[in-house]
């Protein structure tokens, strides 16, 4: 029997020649990313206590994206913590308030097809998007990393996600993610990795496949992967990155299950407060009134998401009431919104922008909610007090839907602004 | 033999680390940390556990995010091992990594609030006092039992490094 891309990724970094589901083997890192908040700050006291340098200061990327911009002393000295150690260690891929770490992996093209990749951070398995097999680890297996380059990995079994057809207008990925999330469950791929592919995959640019790989992390998945075909190719040769198509899963590869899904019967959907596996029709969500709407993160800020929902806002106003904040995913994604009037539009609507970064995704950055608000969200978790106050609500949806209940003043059907088919 | 007894603090599905510890509390220190744990959930929590308790979850405990502090804040308040029905794969590396077993039982659900666990760490066998019920924890491998047994990584590699790991 053959391997699955996974298996054949692990395999390699593994020193073997084939590994099967559930073997545990301890595997050499490609490349590593840890970011301030996970990183240095936690583990930096335990390397000096182990005596010894870091494994590869070419093989580690390091990003302030959590605490930037600092807006307290701790902060601030999180930020500093993080600085002395790019410089004692001498890391050159260093990025501090430039994006957030799992949108810069890929855009700065540090991984490649087949990589055995490993970020500090639930959401390093956005960057598989670039058919690289890419995890999430805590503080501590970083430090292992760090210091030795090596891993402990049990081989996951991988579920083929077969798109037929493609998205209608007005549809994204964030709905289609969202619609397979409410459909398994948010432990339905638990342990598992899912490998996309189908009609609709093939039709999607890298930013828009990097919200299902990013959102793995919500149901339960080790990782997410997208087999390198010619958009890859083409992304990464824009980058200055020559590679080949593949490497691909063979034919006779032991897969534990296809789950199959009709691209073309998704609508736009949102996910209620607390759950984000609690996903209904957009159309469907009632009176849900909100304060807050908010365009941020590595699931939700990107070039494209910018854009999605400029489209929506053109010639229109954010409701009186709520306030919508976009938090840029990058500094390029600004940019780029900056230089095609992308951003002018955002702002004419009433648009607040903030800084790039992690933003109140986590919690953590600036845009944080107060008791009592309802937010919606491009970001991709909505637990009791995710974004600031336990008591405050946050609905999931895409950049359409949020830029169009920003205009509604409630969540609706993104469709009604965009004069497309319902 | 190791041996673990406890009373049990009982959680639902899906108990997500936001809710463990909320992100504003991250940039404190561990001790800070646990004066918190669990309370997106049951506020107060970390008053109402005595040394020595231990934590029943049901599916997918520890999902979200990859903080470590997850499960050292839940150590750090006391609690001496947590049993689930299933667990989030890195909150499941992060318990192995800071020295705390992870004990996956698919009947844990029948585990309730209050009675007391007596638990065998090297065969898995979770015994409930009051009525003499057994679970048994998924084994695990000898790679990972490894670094158990030298107390979680940072041990491990202090014990291997210079040499492979």
């Amino acid at each position: 029997m053959g391997m699955t891309l996974a298996e054949k990724i692990i395999a390699r970094a593994g020193g073997r020649d084939e590994v099967r589901p559930d073997d545990v083997l301890w595997v050499e890192v490609d490349v590593a990313m840890t970011h301030d908040s996970s990183g240095p700050r936690r583990f930096w006291p335990a390397l000096k206590e182990l005596g010894v340098g870091i494994w590869d200061p070419d093989k580690l990327v390091i990003v302030a994206d959590h605490y930037v911009p600092a807006a307290d002393v701790g902060s601030a000295r999180i930020l500093q913590t993080t600085r002395e150690f790019v410089e004692e260690y001498g890391i050159s891929r260093f990025h501090e308030a430039e994006g957030i770490s799992h949108t810069l992996m890929v855009e700065k093209a540090y991984v490649r097809p087949g990589m055995m990749y490993v970020g500090g951070d639930s959401h390093s398995l956005t960057a598989g998007v670039l058919g690289c097999f890419a995890i999430g680890v805590g503080s501590t297996d970083m430090l292992g990393i760090v210091a030795t380059g090596r891993t402990w990995l049990r081989v996951p079994r991988t579920i083929r996600v077969q798109i037929d057809h493609e998205l209608s207008a007005g549809v994204t990925a964030k709905d289609l993610i969202l619609s397979i999330i409410g459909d398994q469950g948010m432990d339905g791929g638990l342990y598992r990795v899912l490998e996309f592919g189908g009609e609709a995959i093939s039709g999607m640019d890298i930013e828009e496949r990097s919200v299902l790989t990013n959102m793995c992390a919500e149901i339960g998945a080790k990782s997410g992967i997208v087999p390198a075909d010619s958009t890859t190719v083409s992304y990464l040769a824009e980058r200055g990155v020559d590679v080949p198509e593949g490497p691909f899963s063979d034919d006779d590869a032991g897969f534990e299950a296809t789950w199959s899904y009709d691209a073309a019967a998704v609508v736009p959907v949102v996910a209620r407060p607390h759950k984000h596996d609690d996903v209904i029709p957009a159309a469907a969500a009632g009176e849900a009134w909100l304060t807050r709407a908010y365009i941020g993160a590595c699931t939700g800020a990107k070039y494209r998401d910018l854009a999605m929902a400029a489209e929506v806002l053109a010639g229109r106003k954010v409701a009186s009431g709520v306030l919508l904040q976009v938090a840029p995913a990058s500094r390029a994604a600004l940019r780029q919104a900056m230089e095609n009037g992308v951003a002018q539009t955002l702002m004419d609507a009433g648009a607040h922008i903030l800084s790039t970064g992690c933003g109140a995704c986590p919690g953590i950055g600036t845009g944080v909610l107060g008791p009592g608000e309802v937010c919606i969200s491009t970001t991709s978790r909505n637990a009791r007090g995710r974004m600031g106050s336990p008591d405050s609500e946050v609905w999931l949806g895409s950049p359409y839907s949020v830029a169009a209940a920003a205009v509604a003043g409630r969540v609706i059907d993104p469709r009604e602004l965009l004069a497309v088919p319902a | 033999m190791t041996t673990i007894e406890g009373k049990v603090w009982k959680f639902g599905d899906n108990v997500d680390t936001d809710v463990i510890v909320p992100g504003k509390y991250l940039i404190g220190d561990i001790e800070e940390i646990a004066e918190h744990v669990m309370e997106g959930i049951r506020p107060g929590f970390a008053d109402l556990v005595q040394p020595g308790d231990v934590l029943v979850g049901g599916k997918n405990f520890g999902t979200g995010s990859s903080r470590e502090v997850a499960p050292r804040a839940i150590q750090a308040a006391g609690i001496s091992a947590i049993v689930a029905e299933s667990f989030a794969r890195i909150f499941f590396r992060n318990c192995i990594n800071v020295g705390f077993v992870p004990l996956e039982c698919s009947t844990a659900g029948a585990i309730e609030e209050g009675q007391h666990l007596h638990i065998d760490t090297d065969t898995g066998v979770v015994t409930v006092s009051e009525t003499g019920v057994t679970h048994q924890a998924l084994r695990l491998p000898t790679e990972i039992g490894e670094i158990l047994e030298a107390g979680g990584l940072e041990p491990f590699l202090k014990q291997r490094i210079g040499g492979r790991t």
